[in-house]
């Protein structure tokens, strides 16, 4: 693997990242307990979205095949996307949506903000203007979950629900393949592995402050960034580029 | 527009000589364009006629959202689906802003909520009509914000302060929507067959149901002239909606669009156009709930509030123990 090649794929994995969770979360539009969580979530879902078009036409030039980042977004198939499990998985319930925004955000602000010092100065300007809206995001991702968790006793269950069953994908945010080694040794990214601990301090103490207990379970959900995908991926992709896919070739 | 037939509680105008010193004085504030603020004293019709147009113009704010955020998942780009998430996070923005203008005339927003799920206060007619292709996302900004802007832009001047005030808000983003509503249209109308095809069809759905937003003609209406008379309606219908065919004709002309009125034409005496009313039995219908998504929006809504109790309990609760607590340090 060049050294483009894995930067390519690591550009990918963090376009991927932010496209498939800002599609689950614009999914709550209109649908969610109180008006200012509608607002919320469609602010967080474009964020997410803006995100997404910097990487991934990044990704594009870097590639050097004339890709646009709508072109990825809406051209490859499933094995293409390299986007982690925990961000395709279904919206469940409100706690369970807030929940996966709380432990993907805590990956995605330590990440973006590891990224500022990349050696490459577009990964660094990304990371910087991203790394201001994840902080946002985790702040109010954090705060919901504190609020729930310690809550009614039926907050309290849900989240704990919710927190169980998104915990065993988590590991997946730490794993490190060639291309994560390839990249940390060019200085572009962290190695993954290398945000494990602060990661842990940061859920641990929001967790706790929440009431909730950490799971013990092990990481066994994984596959994403290497192209292997729950079931859900497809049905999201099937949405998404539908009108790219049956009108070839139209602008919009 | 957003607020549908609101009937103010009066029977007709009092004369100055049937009012009350208090009503006359109000009046005379109106009448001087002087802005009434929420501790002012007002005639309680007042206030009931604002409430209830108010909180009709919140519920279509966010019951609105619905049919644009059916688009969303499928938008055909990334900046259209950036542009189209913000337009209907504005969108909750002006649910907002209108019910806490609401709020200022001493009804709670979870009132009106209460209301609008019992199908005791309406939203507009128009969202209980289907998007059914991408183009009807670019039709919406431009014929229903274009519609409501028509509307809500001599709103601006109404008499009750917060409320004016929440429509000078509201009026800027509008127009910002129903501007990227008709780029989306010329995108379509000046693409492929098939792009062409989904704007004219987008067109021949929404034409009728835009032109019965502003209502059905209320020239005769004792409802309307109080409202007049108070400065919380401007225009009648019948000029707010002659005002939009004639701005919209042409532009639909520019896309390449047929207008689907076999009678509309250009009368060069009045200036105006002459067009086809809509049929106002349908609207009546759709207004009673039998309309082709009534079930269906006001469904999504009570679901979403349903579903949702458990968290607006658990953040209550957390408050509330968050407060015993500082209160035992
Ligand atoms: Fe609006
Ligand atoms: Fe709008």
């Amino acid at each position: 693997m060049t050294r483009d090649e894995a930067f390519f794929e690591f550009l990918l994995r963090m376009g991927d990242n932010t496209l498939i969770l800002g599609h689950r979360v614009s999914e709550w539009c209109g649908h969610s307990p109180v008006l200012e969580e509608d607002i919320a979530l469609a602010n967080t879902a474009l964020d997410l979205i803006g995100q997404t078009q910097m990487w991934l036409g990044l990704a594009g030039e870097i590639e050097g095949k004339g890709r646009s980042a709508d072109d990825l977004a809406y051209l490859r198939d499933a094995w293409d996307f390299r986007n982690v499990l925990l961000v395709e998985r279904p919206n469940g319930d409100f706690g369970q949506t807030i929940m996966r925004q709380f432990l993907f955000d805590a990956w995605h602000s330590l990440m973006l903000g590891r990224l500022m010092q990349s050696s490459d100065t577009r990964v660094a300007e990304i990371a910087a203007k991203a790394s201001k809206e994840a902080a946002y995001h985790l702040e109010r991702s954090a705060d919901l979950v504190v609020r729930l968790g310690d809550g009614t006793a039926e907050s309290h269950a849900r989240m704990q629900a919710a927190l169980d069953d998104h915990w065993p994908y988590t590991g997946e945010l730490f794993l490190s393949d060639a291309a994560d080694k390839a990249v940390a040794e060019a200085g572009l990214a962290p190695d993954p592995a290398s945000l494990k601990e602060e990661w842990d301090e940061m859920v641990t103490r929001v967790l706790t402050e929440a009431t909730l207990a950490i799971p013990e379970g092990a990481y066994v959900h994984k596959g994403g960034k290497a192209g292997t995908h729950t079931e859900h991926l497809g049905y999201i992709l099937a949405q998404m580029q539908w009108l790219q896919r049956a009108y070839p070739g139209a602008t919009w | 527009m957003y607020a549908q037939m609101v009937k103010s509680t009066g029977k007709g105008i009092k004369s100055r000589e049937e009012m009350t010193d208090e009503e006359r004085q109000f009046q005379d504030r109106v009448d001087a364009d002087e802005k009434i603020e929420p501790k002012d004293w007002m005639p309680e019709g007042y206030r009931k006629t604002l409430i209830r147009q108010i909180g009709q113009h919140a519920h279509s704010e966010i019951v609105g959202q619905l049919p644009e955020g059916n688009w969303i998942t499928r938008a055909p780009t990334l900046e259209r689906k950036a542009i189209l998430l913000a337009k209907v996070q504005d969108e909750a923005g002006h649910g907002l802003y209108l019910y806490c203008a609401a709020e200022t005339l001493g009804v709670s927003r979870d009132e009106l909520m209460e209301k609008l799920h019992s199908g005791d206060m309406k939203y507009s007619s128009i969202f209980n009509y289907p998007t059914l292709n991408w183009a009807d996302i670019g039709a919406v900004g431009w014929l229903v914000d274009g519609a409501a802007i028509m509307n809500q832009v001599p709103l601006q001047r109404t008499s009750y302060g917060p409320y004016s005030r929440a429509m000078i808000r509201i009026c800027k983003e509008e127009s910002f929507h129903q501007r990227q509503g008709y780029d989306i249209m010329m995108k379509m109308a000046f693409g492929t067959e098939d792009q062409k095809k989904m704007a004219q069809d987008a067109l021949n759905r929404f034409w009728y149901p835009s032109l019965m937003m502003f209502g059905p003609s209320d020239k005769d209406s004792v409802h309307s002239a109080q409202s007049m008379a108070w400065k919380i309606k401007i225009n009648t219908n019948d000029e707010l909606r002659q005002k939009f065919v004639d701005q919209t004709v042409p532009q639909a002309e520019y896309l390449g669009l047929t207008v689907p009125d076999e009678n509309l034409k250009w009368n060069e005496e009045t200036g105006h156009y002459e067009f086809t009313e809509p049929d106002w039995s349908e609207f009546f219908e759709v207004i009673k709930g039998n309309g082709p998504c009534n079930k269906e929006r006001l469904g999504a809504r009570v679901k979403a509030w349903e579903d949702g109790a458990w968290v607006r309990d658990g953040l209550m609760a957390h408050a509330e123990k968050k407060a015993a607590k500082v209160a035992a340090e």
